[in-house]
Formats: C-alpha cells, structure tokens, sequence
C-alpha cells in the first residue's frame, strides 16, 4: 500500500490530539498528588509522538495492545476520554467500572486490548489477537507495545520466535524511552541496539527516530503493510524520552536535568507545532482555539470522573467469571 | 448403547467432537500433531483437522500459553496442551496474572474461553521435577475453574464442558491413566463442573478424593467391606468450584471424613474441606477429620521412595480405622 499522505489535516490532527494527551496526563499528576487517583500512575510524556505517528498507520479494526504506561492509546484510538479519567478514579463509569485503574485500561470496541502490569506479559497475547485474526482469515494487524525494560523478558523471546515461525500479522514496538524505572538500557545488556534482537530471528527489523510522528509513521505503515500482506511481523525500537518519572514516585536520581531538558528541545508538540506554522496549516488564532478546546476537554473528564460514583461492594463479585452463578467461597 | 475404551481415546473424541462442533476451537501443545500427543491423546486429530487447527509448538510454554490466551481475547476457543502440569510453571503468569485476569480487569469486556489441559502428579519413579500435583495452586486462583479426571468417561464430558465454557478452565489427567480402559457412552453427553460423583454409596465414613489417587481409594474401601466397614468414596471431579453441598450431606450422614490427596499437605484441597466440614457440620462430626496427602517432601526417584511418598492403600485403611476407633 503506498503511503498514506501526511496531509495539513493529519498535522493538525496530531497536534490537537498529542497536545490533549499532554494534559490529560498532566491533569492525571496533578490529581495524584491530590490523591483522587491512587496506585501507581506511569505517564506518557514525551512519548506521545510514537502512538501519533502509529495511530496514522492502522485501519479499522487494527489491533493495539500495551503495558502499563496506556491511559492515551485507547484515547487515541477513539474511546471517550472522560471513561478513562472514570478508570483512574477507579469510579464505576470507567472502561473497566473501576476493576481496572492505572495499569488496566481496556476498550474492546475500540480494539484496544489493555494495559497490562506485568512487564512482558502482553507481548504473547499480542501475538495471540494476531493469531486469531490470521486463524479468521481477518485482515488486521495487531501492533505490540513494550519498553525498553521489556525486551529482557522471556516472554518476548518466545514470542518473537513464535510469531515468525508462524508468520503472524504483528508489529513489536519496543518504545526504547531510555529507562526501565532507574536502569539504563545500557545497564540491562552488552548491547544498546535493541533492534538488532530481531536479527536472530530473522524478523525484519529498524530503529526508528521517535520524536516526531513523520519518521515513526513511516517506518510503522512499512511494518503495518508486511504484516497485512502476510509477510509477518515486524520489530521496529522506536527511540523516545520519558520526561516524567517512571511512576510518580520516582526521585528521578538515576538522570540529570540537563538529559530531560536536551530531549524536551525536541519535543513531538513542537516539532508539529512549528511545521503547522512553518506550512501555515493554521494561524496563531486556530491555534489558540485548539488549546482552548483541550483545556476544556480536559475539564470534562475531570467532573465526569468526580461527580461518577464508585463501584459497589458487591460489585467486587462482578466479572470475575463470565458465568454469572459462579458459587464463590464467602466465609461466614 | 456403549463401548469400552481409553482413557486418551476418551480425550481425542471430546476435543474432535467440540472441534467438528466449533470451527474456533483448536489444539495446540508440545508434540500434538505429527507425533500424535506425547502420550497419544490426539490421535488421528491432525489427519482429520490439518496442521491450521492441530498445532505442534516448539517448547515454549510461556509463549504458546500466552498466545492462546491472546488468541482468546479476539475470539478463539483454544485447547493448549501441556506435556505434563510440571511444565506450566514457566508459563503460570500467561495462567494466573492474564487468562485468571482479564475477565475482571476489563471490567467484562474481554472473555478468555480456553482450555489448558495435561497430566499431572507422579507417574512412576521420574524424580521430583515431574511428579508434582499443582491442583491446589491453581484452585486458589480466583478466575479458574479445575476439574481433574478419573476415568475415561468422566474426562470426556468434562472437557467436552470445559471447551464450552466461557471462562478458563484447567483440565487435569494422568500419565498413568491415557491407558485405563473404561465405559463410554456412544451419545453425546456432558459432565458440568462443579459437581462431585458418588463413586461408592456407604454409611461408616466419607472418603473425598480425586483424580488418579481414587484408584487406592477403591481398593481400600473394598478391603474395607469385608471387615464390614462401609465407605462412600466421593469423587470431587471438580476442585474449582468444589462441591461443598453433596460432601456435606455425605458428612452429615456418616459422621467422619477422610480425604486422600495426591499433593503436598500444606494448604491442599485436604485442608480446605477439612476447614469447611468442621465450620458447616461441627456437631456431626464423631471423630476429628484426617487428611492422607503425599510425604510433605519432593518426591524422589527410588521405589521404595516413591512408596515412602505417595498415600497407599494402607494408609487409608488405617486412617478409616482410626477414625472409626477400631
Ligand atoms: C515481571 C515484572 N517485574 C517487575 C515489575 C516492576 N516494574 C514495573 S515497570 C518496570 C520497568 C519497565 O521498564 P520498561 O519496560 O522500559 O517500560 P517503561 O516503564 O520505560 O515504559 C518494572 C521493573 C513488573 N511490573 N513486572
Ligand atoms: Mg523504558
């Protein structure tokens, strides 16, 4: 398929969007410290530019599966945003009625496939949605997402090998942000290019810039392509920067000021930013009225999450099982 | 009308039948095609089905388990086939963190219908690695349903349930059992889980076991009968949900209870409907309840170890006797 055109429309697409994801999650920190959302909270600034550029690259009914750092992609992907400010607040209106939180975000209709906590976890079942859509005869490809943390898993071994040898419509997207919590990539192997793990099993493999949502859309629509014409998966290390601590408990000691402020000069909002002005897409004032629309938006989530109620005691019974007379053991 | 067969017979015609039945449903596992199952309990089945549906893995547990589980979540209905439940320990987060999870965490929006089934517990003198009984670990889970098997009829219609049900469900057999012959209906039929079978009707004492094990307690209950003791053995069938109601009853009518356990003592199904009975059937009790588990040691590979370890039919003898103050 030839690629897509990065049209005015697409440019400011992603900078409304990545500039709402921006803010959401800002919004998210602030709450934490005001304790309405608890746990852990992972935060994906920064990183915005590597699901922009890869959301531009899926068609309908493309699958998307991550770990924990997931309160944007299924946003991106089209589920209410006020649903997984609900979740965060852990209130029944959330996408997963509050049994989820943080780590946990799921839109089925959407295709997104969670959030997971355990690093490495997902990446057999993103394989597993790739299977089935094969086994379907379905033409859809399942983007896999893991950090850079992730790739020291087991688990993404035996996946990569599987998905070649049964050649599955996947995309592995290693979001090399630097950092497993406080541990370097450099710390974690004697290798720094994680691309080249694919070399072993013969997967097609790149890094790829992630700053900027034009270079990762155009090594994910290469990658989205192979798989959906049947030529299997794809292991693309898209290099980015979390600006945030890992969780928000994090003093950060691991890293200098100097690092964060270096990657935030590139920062994906800007770079879209100064080519919407560059190409004047938009004027100052179109601009302006984008930030507006955010601000609100954001505004929305907050008092839809606030004025929702918290699930029921009862409810913990709830979805446990799909069967719904599944005898639990209650101690009495 | 009904016919004697094998146990693993009984395997492949539940899986043939639930796969003619539901194009969604397929087999995948160590050795479960070309070479027919390492224990031939897929017999046929790549012949009849072809290699999209019967599916050999190269040996990565906790990367097939996964995919399965995934492959669940957008549709699929798989059956993944454990050379033995040793081997799931390095897939048992795929088990309890995802396919146990998913359900809950997606607040009902994701089902994970999948079978994981295979031998578990000792088969003979194969050391400590592979003579291990998991049951209890995989009770314990909130999100699994367990059923171990005894005979071929009751391990066909319990997998053939276990393939229908939306939920994950762990389906447990033996290596020393794919050989036992037994009756197995022509018609199709269904076993639900959940329920316990009254294997021996009885009024001394209530035996409760499971899976393999039960073959001792059979011998056991029918040396017993002729020194005039009457036992009701229970086959538990399922230990996820357990049949709290027909122990109970069984309880309440004999007045002692023993159970026998192929499994490490500490926090068994043993100890679980030890703790039930005396909550729920306290003043019918006669005689304090006693467990018969296997040695709380791994098991080790010489023959008078592996006798050392395992419950016998001895042991059961005596408990019965004990509780029966004789
Ligand atoms: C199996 C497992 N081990 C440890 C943890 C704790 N943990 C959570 S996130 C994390 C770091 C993962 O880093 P990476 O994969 O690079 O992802 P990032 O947080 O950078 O997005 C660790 C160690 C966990 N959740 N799961
Ligand atoms: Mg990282």
């Amino acid at each position: 398929m030839p690629k897509k055109k990065v049209t005015k429309a697409v440019y400011l697409k992603w900078y409304e969007d990545m500039l709402f994801w921006r803010k959401f999650e800002d919004k998210a920190s602030a709450l934490y410290i005001q304790q309405k959302i608890r746990g852990f909270l992972h935060l994906y600034n920064g990183q915005e530019a590597v699901l922009a550029g890869a959301l531009h690259a899926m068609e309908k009914g493309d699958k998307m599966i991550t770990a924990y750092r997931n309160h944007v992609q299924p946003i991106g992907l089209g589920e209410d945003p006020r649903r997984i400010m609900a979740e965060l607040f852990g209130k029944e209106t959330g996408t997963s009625n509050g049994k989820g939180g943080s780590m946990h975000m799921f839109s089925k209709e959407h295709h997104f496939y969670g959030g997971h906590g355990i690093v490495g976890g997902q990446i057999p079942l993103g394989a597993g949605l790739a299977f089935a859509d094969k086994y379907k005869g379905d033409k859809h490809v399942t983007l896999c997402y893991m950090g850079d943390g992730a790739v020291r898993q087991g688990a993404f071994h035996e996946t990569m090998n599987l998905a070649m040898l049964w050649s599955l419509p996947v995309v592995f997207v290693i979001e090399n942000n630097g950092y497993a919590m406080g541990t370097s990539v450099k710390r974690t192997a004697n290798h720094e290019d994680i691309y080249k793990l694919g070399l072993g099993y013969e997967m097609p493999c790149a890094p790829v810039e992630g700053m900027d949502p034009l270079t990762v859309y155009n090594a994910m629509q290469e990658a989205v392509d192979r798989a959906r014409s049947g030529e299997g998966p794809t292991l693309l290390e898209i290099r980015t920067y979390r600006y945030k601590g890992h969780s928000m408990s994090d003093a950060q000691h691991y890293r200098t000021k100097e690092e964060v402020a270096k990657y935030q000069e590139q920062d994906p909002i800007l770079i879209v930013k100064k080519e919407i002005e560059d190409k004047k897409y938009a004027t100052q004032k179109q601009l302006a009225e984008i930030d507006e629309r955010v601000k609100s938006l954001v505004k929305e989530c907050v008092d839809f999450a606030e004025n929702s109620e918290f699930p029921k005691p009862e409810d913990l019974y709830k979805n446990v099982y799909s069967q719904e007379d599944y005898p639990f053991i209650i101690n009495n | 009308m009904s016919r004697i067969i094998q146990f693993r017979q009984a395997v492949a015609e539940a899986m043939s039948e639930e796969m003619r039945r539901d194009e969604n449903v397929y087999l995948m596992g160590e050795e479960v095609a070309e070479y027919n199952g390492a224990y031939k309990a897929s017999k046929g089945m790549l012949d009849e089905f072809g290699p999209k549906r019967v599916i050999d893995t190269p040996i990565s547990e906790l990367g097939f388990s996964g995919i399965g589980v995934g492959s669940a979540m957008n549709g699929l209905r798989p059956i993944i086939e454990y050379m033995t439940f040793n081997f799931s320990l390095v897939s048992i987060d795929q088990i309890i963190s995802n396919a146990a999870k998913m359900h809950q965490m997606s607040g009902g929006q994701l089902t994970v219908p999948i079978v994981f089934r295979g031998p578990t517990g000792s088969a003979g003198q194969l050391g400590a690695t592979h003579s291990q009984s998991f049951e209890s670990w995989f009770a314990n889970t909130p999100g699994l349903k367990v059923a171990v098997a005894s005979t071929p009829y009751n391990v066909k219609g319990l997998l053939k349930t276990a393939i229908r049900d939306n939920d994950p469900v762990l389906i447990m057999e033996s290596e020393q059992m794919y050989g036992d012959k037994g009756e197995v209906p022509e018609e199709e039929y269904l076993i639900p889980l959940g329920q316990a079978h009254i294997d021996r009707e009885g009024t001394d004492v209530t035996i409760v076991s499971f899976g393999k094990i039960l073959k001792v307690v059979h011998a056991a209950a029918e040396e017993l009968a002729k020194d005039g003791i009457s036992c009701e053995v229970i086959d538990l069938l399922t230990v996820r949900p357990i049949d709290y109601a027909t122990i109970l009853s069984s309880v309440k009518k004999t007045n002692r209870m023993i159970v026998v356990e192929e499994a490490w003592p500490l926090g068994s199904i043993a100890t679980e409907l030890t703790y039930v009975v005396q909550r729920e059937a306290f003043d019918f009790l006669d005689a304090p309840v006693r467990r018969i588990t296997t040695a709380d040691t791994p098991m080790a590979y010489a023959p008078t170890l592996v006798e050392a370890f395992l419950p016998s039919i001895n042991q059961v003898i005596d408990a019965v006797k004990g509780v029966m103050y004789r």
